[in-house]
């Protein structure tokens, strides 16, 4: 057995392995400190196949984005666990029969199948070679030229979806007083200062 | 003994099963049910990957990036919907979900 396939199977099992106890798991938070351990194993895959930059990407984003996210909403949230576990098992019997059925289609599928070879004539942009540039770069290449278009979308769904959990989850209480600039500028010597015409021995 | 583009599906295939044997067992923790998608997500991107490494075509790594994308946004959405909502009814329960305007 080769260096790579020994770490082929040490990432695998220990992804698959991470993944299950995120199910499995008691206590929300162990689920996410699982979901960061899959991400970093299937991130070993990705350098393992040849695709560096998704690696980091996943890295980055994944454990130092969206994992974060997780754990902090989780702990955010004050949530019984133990109703959480209610009907657990109940569910259980459902569950396994439609992962069953699921797997078997899949094996089924992977039974039947093979790569004709026309296929290796419909590539639409060869993989370069690795001693020629980088995975990033040829990455790069690709997708700042003929994919700018989805990248520019990707963007903009980035963008949606900043300015949506920032309208769903941001509130203002009404009690507190905040500065509201647009009033401050507004101001004028009309509106600030009232002159009151005192006469002498009367008072207001 | 050399691993091929079988053993990257096996793998993925595997992973994806666990995300939807997830979903049915953590009726009604949400926030499980969401790191389920995830796990499914990646799934996907394994298998993008998989097919674009073995038929040396790049394009599949450029659609993975996408699916990244994508399935960062939902995470992010789903999450400020599962705090908006715990804000309201004071439980994540799925079985409440179904009341509207809750």
């Amino acid at each position: 057995m080769t260096f790579a396939a020994m770490f082929f199977y040490l990432f695998a099992t220990m992804m698959i392995g991470s993944a299950i106890m995120v199910i499995f798991a008691r206590n929300p938070v162990h689920s996410v400190l699982f979901l960061i351990l899959t991400f970093v194993n299937a991130s070993g895959l990705f350098v393992l196949i040849g695709a560096e930059f998704l690696a980091m990407i996943l890295l980055v984003v994944y454990v130092g984005a969206v994992a974060v996210l997780f754990l902090f909403v989780v702990m955010m949230l004050d949530i019984d666990i133990v109703k959480m576990r209610e009907g657990f098992l109940n569910y259980m019997p459902i569950g396994l029969a439609i992962g069953a059925i699921l797997l078997g289609e899949m094996v089924f599928v992977y039974g039947s199948w093979t790569i004709v070879p026309e296929a290796m004539k419909m590539i639409v942009s060869p993989t370069p070679t690795a001693d020629s540039i980088t995975n990033t770069q040829a990455l790069g290449l690709l997708i700042y030229t003929k994919y700018i278009y989805f990248f520019q979308a990707a963007g903009m769904v980035l963008l949606v979806a900043m300015i949506g959990a920032i309208v769903l989850t941001l509130r203002h209480k009404p009690h507190v007083k905040r500065q509201n600039i647009a009033d401050q500028v507004a101001r004028t010597p009309k509106t600030a200062i009232e002159i009151k015409d005192v006469k002498p021995g009367q008072g207001l | 003994m050399t691993i091929g583009l079988g053993h990257y599906l096996t793998v993925a295939a595997i992973l994806f099963t666990i995300g939807i044997f997830g979903i049915f067992l953590n009726r009604k923790n949400v926030i499980i049910i969401l790191m389920s998608v995830e796990l499914m997500l990646l799934a996907v991107n394994i298998n993008l990957i998989a097919f674009s490494a073995f038929l040396n075509d790049m394009v599949g790594q450029v659609f993975a990036l996408f699916v990244l994308t994508v399935a960062a946004a939902e995470a992010a959405i789903g999450l400020a919907i599962l705090v908006t909502y715990f804000r309201n009814r004071g439980s994540i329960a799925v079985e409440d979900i179904k009341l509207m305007k809750g």
